[in-house]
């Protein structure tokens, strides 16, 4: 058993300690909006913020998790910066087919939570680490920009 | 691409592509004349319920219903894998309906081919497919579309005794002027619904509409931001086991005999079984829970019998590739007398290696299977509805519609999940009888099994060969190719045909002018199994195609675009697109010291995009800087979906030719993951500029065309600097990086 702080609830879930937090998240307490890609941290949709960084829930086990602030895509639109980021993702018709997309977006959120007026080097540095095989990069970089002057 | 979509706080459409239920093709065909229908929807956990008042639910066809809370459900035969086919499909129907943006909700059609085979594939098949979504229901659903706005009129008409024809409907709402009355939908789906459904319908002139050419924001853009978007890898049951696979090491190697002894000892395992699908032996661990299963599957050992296993490496394979190409092939395209004409002139050669290549689209392959004792229930993200229905009937003696299919939004396909062959789903279905529980079962591919199992866009080899006038024309052109072919051998081959289109498309079809002119094919026949890959042929024609026409032009000193110009007289379309991209790309100034542009045309599925692409020299890489893209695919439902999906096939196509490569080994598949399989990440992306040629034609290809000539537009521009074409693709295998 392991106590997990998740988006601000405290949920138990009965899970081996070497456990990578993504599938504790996906199959033991039902968060499936955090999605498997690649399992090696490689991809990024497993994206999550643990204590406000964007972190790969797939290599992160999940004791290593316990006592850190989780939160995870259904959350994220309870923060200022998170919901602008939303917002901004639905205004620039980021999605194609959806699936990388909840991890772009927690990594662009811990990127404004951070850096309110990033530059187009700053969203590449933040944004490397997830992959789009749709290629909806160049909206991303206009939804973050969009995000950005929205919360100015 | 700023302020093009707006949506509404207030905003509360609710997408549910799992939605099972649909119509009823039993009462729907009830009788000519029908008037109603009922209706029945399902949930993802497959509980039933009624529609409450079955009375007050108008189904004028297959296409969709309109409740009595004026929600109208559109039943999408097709597949949303990205490529905005949901919203282009709403788009056509509430056009015709004038029904308001808000009120449209989308549900993933049953696996029916009466009612919803594909006007493109002849309606003999459910499926998605060659960029056909919009082309093949651009009639049909807007004419269903203006059959419930008649009905709806007609309602109104002799509720309020007035002429129907004085009777408007604008954003949902349904007015008569004279009377001063209005109403909306639900409101008259009871009187409408028995009403005759008419059998000619009046669609729009195009200049009244109101949705068609304007920008729509994406049906399904709120679910896709929040993580609520249901794809078959969030499918969670009662019951559900989760199955992780050990596939075979080499293609069509056999389960000889297995030790799973370690691996039924671990927590949460339930069962591990050997399967047979349709295209591959394994084993499977089926546990509670993903990583159990995961975890348990590595602990299986399995010894295979390999002895009819394909055990050819890459280098083998073009090595006989290049053979060939030595040799007259199968004549698909000839014209003039390309042989005798190649001895006079100026003469060039080039021979351009195309690589296989994975889909890899972002969400592993995977699929939900349940027996039950009265049939079968799927759930996938529904590429081929009729062929993976046929094949798991068949796999279970099952009529074809006992098997019950729900479709699901896909992480992608590019091609992946429309396989004649059903391999992933017959995997699942095997596991699952095996196992034999009835218990849900959830097959889940890990990416290293995702990248290794096969189904690539197959390898290929293009000699081409050309002579040249002494006043730079082109006289001759041979153009050799040599691959497997896509459809042979499967229940998709035409009857009778004398080779594979899908092989020769781009290549046979060249719009250039060239009095003698001679493609060739040689169909090869290896044990790996292959599959369409976005643009298909296109994929690597439009890259042999257009990179030799440029090094004909660099040797001639011509300019590319003048060049092809000059080939393209009776070919308004191409050259009024390769003009405009031209133009917006100011392709005839100058640019900096190491900076280069490139150039390419292809036509696919009947659009035609010129790409035209700044490259710079950045150290011993090479930056794309920018991408001007002009496409003409007829009328753009929705311009913005275009634009999306040209700047999709754009990264798709750079990708490829930049790192993409499946390699083998003596049989064994040398790639495994994103880290010895690098994709384009967004450092790396250029600007994009898309221009759509306005079209008053019907509309045509958009989710592919973008693909093609990406690649040989970036190789000409890296020629220009380095003065060499890369023949030996991808790019990383000739020492050429993107970065």
């Amino acid at each position: 058993m392991i106590t997990l702080d998740v988006n601000g609830n405290q949920l138990v879930a009965d899970v081996a300690d070497d456990t990578p937090l993504l599938w504790v998240l996906r199959d033991a307490l039902k968060l499936t909006g955090t999605k498997f890609g690649c399992g090696m941290a490689q991809c990024g949709a497993c994206t999550v913020q643990i204590d406000g960084a964007a972190t790969r829930s797939c290599t992160l086990l999940v004791s290593a998790a316990a006592g850190r602030k989780i939160t995870t895509i259904e959350h994220v639109a309870t923060d200022e910066v998170g919901k602008a980021v939303q917002d901004a993702w639905i205004a620039e018709s980021v999605a194609q087919c959806g699936y990388c997309q909840s991890g772009q977006i927690m990594s662009a959120t811990a990127l404004l939570q951070q850096n309110r007026t990033p530059s187009n080097a700053q969203i590449d540095a933040a944004m490397t680490g997830n992959i789009c095989r749709c290629g909806t990069y160049v909206r991303i970089r206009a939804a973050i920009h969009r995000a950005a002057a929205a919360l100015a | 691409m700023k302020n093009l979509i707006r949506i509404s706080p207030g905003d509360t459409r609710i997408i549910n592509p799992a939605s099972t239920g649909g119509v009823n093709r039993r009462d729907l065909l009830k009788g000519a004349g029908l008037t109603l229908a009922v209706v029945s929807t399902g949930s993802l956990l497959g509980a039933c319920s009624d529609t409450p008042d079955a009375q007050a639910t108008l189904v004028p066809n297959q296409y969709l219903r309109i409740g009595p809370d004026s929600k109208i459900t559109l039943i999408s035969p097709n597949t949303e894998v990205g490529q905005g086919a949901y919203t282009g499909l709403a788009t056509l129907l509430a056009e015709e309906l004038d029904a308001d943006w808000s009120q449209i909700v989308i549900e993933g059609a049953p696996a029916d081919v009466k009612l919803y085979g594909n006007p493109a594939f002849g309606g003999a098949m459910q499926g998605t497919g060659g960029s056909t979504t919009i082309k093949a229901y651009w009639e049909p659903m807007r004419k269903a579309g203006a059959s419930a706005r008649a009905m709806l009129i007609g309602a109104a008409a002799a509720r309020w005794d007035v002429p129907a024809a004085e009777i408007t409907i604008s954003k949902g709402v349904v007015s008569h002027a004279g009377s001063g009355r209005s109403t909306i939908f639900g409101e008259l789906v009871g009187d409408a619904s028995k009403l005759d459904v008419p059998t000619e319908v009046k669609l729009k002139d195009p200049q009244d509409f109101v949705l068609i050419g304007r920008d729509t924001p994406r049906v399904d853009a709120r679910e896709k931001s929040s993580g609520t978007a249901l794809f078959t890898q969030d499918v969670q049951l009662p019951d559900m086991l989760v199955a992780v696979v050990v596939l075979p090491p080499r293609f069509g190697a056999t389960v000889k005999k297995f030790d799973a002894a370690a691996a039924r000892a671990m927590p949460n395992v339930v069962n591990v079984v050997q399967f047979k699908g349709t295209m591959r032996e394994g084993v499977a661990v089926l546990a509670t829970d993903t990583w159990s299963a995961k975890k348990a599957r590595d602990a299986v050992k399995v010894e295979w019998d390999e002895t009819n296993a394909f055990v050819m490496g890459s280098d083998a394979i073009f090595a006989q590739y290049k053979a060939l190409a030595e040799k007259p092939g199968l004549e698909v395209r000839k014209e003039g007398d390309a042989a005798a004409a190649l001895a006079n002139g100026r003469r060039f050669d080039a021979t351009y290696q195309f690589p296989f290549l994975a889909h890899a689209a972002m969400e592993p392959m995977n699929c939900v299977v349940q027996i039950r004792a009265d049939g079968c229930e799927v759930w996938n993200a529904e590429q081929f509805h009729t062929g993976d229905q046929g094949v798991i009937a068949n796999m279970l003696g099952l009529a074809p519609e006992q098997v019950k299919i729900n479709m699901l939004y896909s992480g992608g396909s590019f091609g992946r999940r429309g396989n004649a062959f059903s391999d992933y789903l017959a995997d699942t279905t095997a596991i699952a009888r095996a196992d034999g529980s009835g218990r849900p079962v959830k097959m889940v591919w890990m990416r290293e099994d995702d990248m290794r199992g096969g189904f690539y866009r197959p390898a290929y080899l293009h000699a081409l060969s050309a002579s040249v006038d002494k006043d730079g024309r082109i006289s001759a052109w041979q153009q050799r190719i040599v691959g497997q072919s896509i459809i042979e051998g499967t229940p998709l081959a035409a009857p009778g045909a004398a080779f594979d289109t899908s092989s020769v498309e781009g290549a046979h079809n060249m719009p250039y002018e060239i009095p003698n002119l001679q493609v060739e094919l040689h169909t090869t026949k290896l044990g790996v199994p292959i599959l369409w890959w976005r643009a298909v042929g296109s994929t690597h024609t439009a890259y042999a195609v257009e990179a030799f026409i440029d090094e004909i032009a660099r040797g001639t000193n011509q300019d590319p675009v003048e060049l092809r110009r000059s080939l393209l007289a009776r070919h308004p379309r191409h050259l009024a697109v390769l003009n405009l991209a031209a133009e917006k790309a100011s392709w005839s100034t100058e640019l900096p010291k190491g900076t280069a542009r490139g150039v390419a045309l292809h036509e696919s599925f009947d659009s035609v995009v010129a790409e035209i692409v700044e490259v710079s020299q950045k150290g011993n890489g090479f930056k794309v800087d920018r991408v001007v893209c002009v496409v003409d695919c007829g009328i753009a439902v929705n311009p913005n979906i275009v634009a999306m999906q040209m700047e999709s096939g754009i990264v798709y196509g750079l990708t490829a030719v930049a790192t993409g490569l499946i390699s083998l080994q003596d049989g064994r598949v040398k790639e495994s993951n994103f880290h010895d399989h690098p994709v384009l990440r967004i450092n790396q992306m250029p600007k994009v500029e898309v221009h759509i040629v306005p079209s008053a034609n019907p509309p045509t290809g958009v989710g592919e065309p973008g693909t093609p000539p990406i690649g040989p537009a970036v190789a000409n521009a890296i020629a220009q600097l380095t003065g060499k074409t890369v023949q030996v693709l991808p790019f990383s295998s000739s020492d050429v990086t993107i970065v």
